[in-house]
């Protein structure tokens, strides 16, 4: 167990592309940090700079606070989570589970107790001498996550573990990660860009755009005061709403906005189709379609006057109709304040 | 394609039959004459029917062989021929899985280059080259010895180009989840590549073990003491005799035992690709 420290690290690969820029993070000792953001931000690279194998071009990577930027990633003692799981396919799946502690000369009886340990934690004890060709991709997963825990490394890096894996499954097995992670309590730095799995399992979540760290806190945090435009629009499904605060003014309660600010965001849970009673903006729109998810309904909307389409999320059997223009209320608590030339937040 | 016309697998079936007879029809012949007596062939008709002298012959040849013909018994040829075929084969494959090795996974200066210029080499059969190299074997006085029969036959394009192809199939993954595993370079090569390419390693065996076999002008050329002969050079001693008839029979003989190892290597290795084609390891 062991924090990881990234100090004003930079990845410049071959051909001047600057991948990392000047980036801080520190990973306190058995947290589970989620790295999330859009294809090509990065994600990858700095994982991949944790573990050893990508150089890195400038500032320090410390674990357990010793500077590993010159060590071998078995030298650094973490284990790596792999998109395509990257079993040995030649190998039984005790024989990818051993191999790790093998070459670490691990004495054989401790090997086969951490085997075993792994195996029934992780539930794969009848396929244990099965090749991983011979299982199913849940299955195979598991084993990759096996090959992570028998190790006892002093930290986890997951690379997208779950996205070769159908919804279902994914749900399952996001459940099972963070259970694993809690009982063993190994710090662990996750990467994935689908941000329910973001959102569902990160202690801190991490939110990178092009190369920088755009916000970093728990979900909840982010998902309820995003510093900055990018944020606002990455976090929440579906995503929130960015409206023209001149277009805002006079509808409705009087607005009281910090300094320079010019949109506002709107998630589309804070828009109601009633009055709520509170300070408010009314905004007039037209039902462009209605969409029943089940729990709730989403609703496509055109704005009376700016004609911009916002969506808003109503509870599921709310009486509308498409092709009505309907009143439709957001607390002005509920507004976000950016400005658009800074892209932050302005409160 | 599936048709379900009698006719057609009548026709089909016609032509692979046709085939087959062309192909096995000389190995028959040449199997009947090396059964027969010297005096049978005289006629200048060949007999169809096996003789009465299987046996003789082979022993004949085996143990004794054509003197006169300048050529020892069949057996040291048939020994020089496998220990050739075999250090060829397993030499070609060790230098060529590990120059693509470091070609595929390591980064050096003039990577590329290291490539193209083996690969170029393919433009260079021994034909080609065979007098520099005669040269370059006669001055390392390496004439007559085993290592001047294989040496300058193992450097091999194509089985480096064949393996490279393979390793670029390798998935990056694999190679770091064994450096996280602890696996250096040599072990990943020992516990992970060589085991994923046995198969293919099989197959070159193959080739490459007939490659070696059949070859014909490279012994020729650096062996004088007959000692060193292998058994292909040595088919063409015995037919070529020269102010007597060719001993048509202890000739095919020679033909026949010349064909077997080839195609024992064939028969045993294809358990092996037939493994392969079965269960696709990556
Ligand atoms: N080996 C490389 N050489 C040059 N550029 C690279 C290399 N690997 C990645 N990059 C570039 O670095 C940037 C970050 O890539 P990275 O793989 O870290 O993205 P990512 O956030 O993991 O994306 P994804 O979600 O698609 O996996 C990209 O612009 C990519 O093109
Ligand atoms: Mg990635």
């Amino acid at each position: 167990m062991a924090s990881i420290d990234i100090s004003a690290v930079k990845k410049i690969y071959a051909g001047n592309v600057t991948a990392i820029h000047n980036l801080d993070l520190t990973i306190p000792d058995g947290e589970l940090v989620v790295l999330v953001g859009p294809s090509g931000c990065g994600k990858s690279t700095l994982l991949r700079m944790i573990a050893g194998l990508e150089t890195i071009t400038e500032g320090t990577v410390s674990i357990d606070e010793q500077v590993v930027n010159k060590k071998e990633p078995a030298e650094r003692d973490i284990a790596m989570v792999f998109q395509n799981y990257a079993l040995y396919p030649h190998m039984s799946v005790r024989g990818n589970l051993e191999y790790g502690l093998k070459n670490r000369g691990t004495p054989r009886d401790e090997i086969d107790r951490r085997v075993a340990e792994a195996a029934r934690i992780l539930e794969i004890e009848p396929f244990l001498d099965r090749r991983p060709r011979q299982l199913s991709g849940g299955q195979r997963q598991r084993v990759a996550m096996g090959r992570a825990i028998v190790r006892k490394p002093k930290a986890f890096l997951f690379d997208e573990p779950l996205s070769n894996l159908d919804a279902k499954l994914r749900g399952q097995m996001r459940i099972e990660i963070k259970r694993l992670q809690r009982s063993l309590k190994t710090t662990s730095v996750y990467v994935t860009h689908d941000q329910l799995e973001a959102m569902t399992l990160a202690d801190r979540l991490v939110v990178m755009n092009a190369g920088r760290i755009e916000q970093v806190g728990a979900p909840i945090e982010l998902y309820e005061r995003p510093a900055t435009l990018f944020v606002a629009g990455f976090i929440g499904s579906p995503p929130m709403n960015l409206i023209e605060v001149d277009y805002l003014r006079g509808r409705g309660d009087d607005l009281k906005l910090p300094e320079g600010t010019d949109l506002c965001g709107v998630r589309p849970d804070t828009i109601q189709v009633a009055d709520p009673g509170e300070p408010s903006v009314r905004l007039d729109a037209t039902i462009e379609l209605y969409e029943p998810i089940g729990g709730e309904s989403h609703l496509h909307l055109r704005l009376e006057g700016s004609g911009q389409l916002i969506v808003a999320a109503v509870p599921a059997r709310t009486a509308v109709v498409e092709g009505a223009t309907i009143p439709l209320f957001v607390r002005i608590a509920d507004l976000h304040p950016f400005n658009r030339d800074s892209g932050r937040r302005t409160d | 394609m599936i048709e379900n016309r009698p006719i057609l697998a009548v026709l089909t079936h016609l032509v692979l039959i046709l085939g087959v007879v062309i192909v096995v029809f000389p190995v028959y012949l040449a199997f009947v004459a090396s059964t027969h007596g010297g005096g049978d062939f005289l006629r200048g008709l060949v007999p169809l029917l096996p003789g009465p002298n299987l046996f003789a012959n082979y022993e004949f040849m085996l143990t004794e062989g054509l003197t006169t013909a300048g050529a020892p018994p069949l057996w040291i040829m048939l020994l020089n021929s496998l220990i050739i075929a075999l250090v060829i084969a397993t030499g070609k494959i060790f230098i060529s899985i590990l120059s693509a090795y470091a070609i595929v996974f390591f980064k050096f200066p003039f990577r590329m280059l290291a490539f193209w210029v083996i690969f170029i080499t393919l433009m260079l059969p021994v034909e080609v080259r065979i007098m520099p190299t005669f040269k370059v074997v006669a001055d390392l006085g390496l004439l007559n010895s085993y290592a001047g029969l294989t040496i300058p036959l193992i450097a091999s394009a194509t089985a480096t180009f064949l393996f490279r192809q393979f390793f670029l199939t390798v998935p990056d993954e694999l190679m770091e989840a064994a450096r996280v595993d602890g696996a250096g370079p040599m072990k990943f090569f020992r516990d992970i590549l060589l085991p994923l390419s046995r198969t293919n390693i099989a197959a070159l065996f193959v080739i490459l073990f007939i490659y070696g076999w059949v070859q014909y002008l490279w012994p020729l050329l650096v062996t004088t003491d007959s000692r060193y002969y292998t058994i292909v050079m040595g088919i063409k001693r015995l037919a070529a005799t020269a102010d007597a008839e060719p001993q048509w029979h202890l000739v095919m003989t020679a033909v026949m035992l010349a064909m077997l190892p080839p195609v024992l290597v064939v028969i045993l290795m294809q358990r092996l690709f037939v493994k392969g084609l079965v269960e696709t390891e990556k």
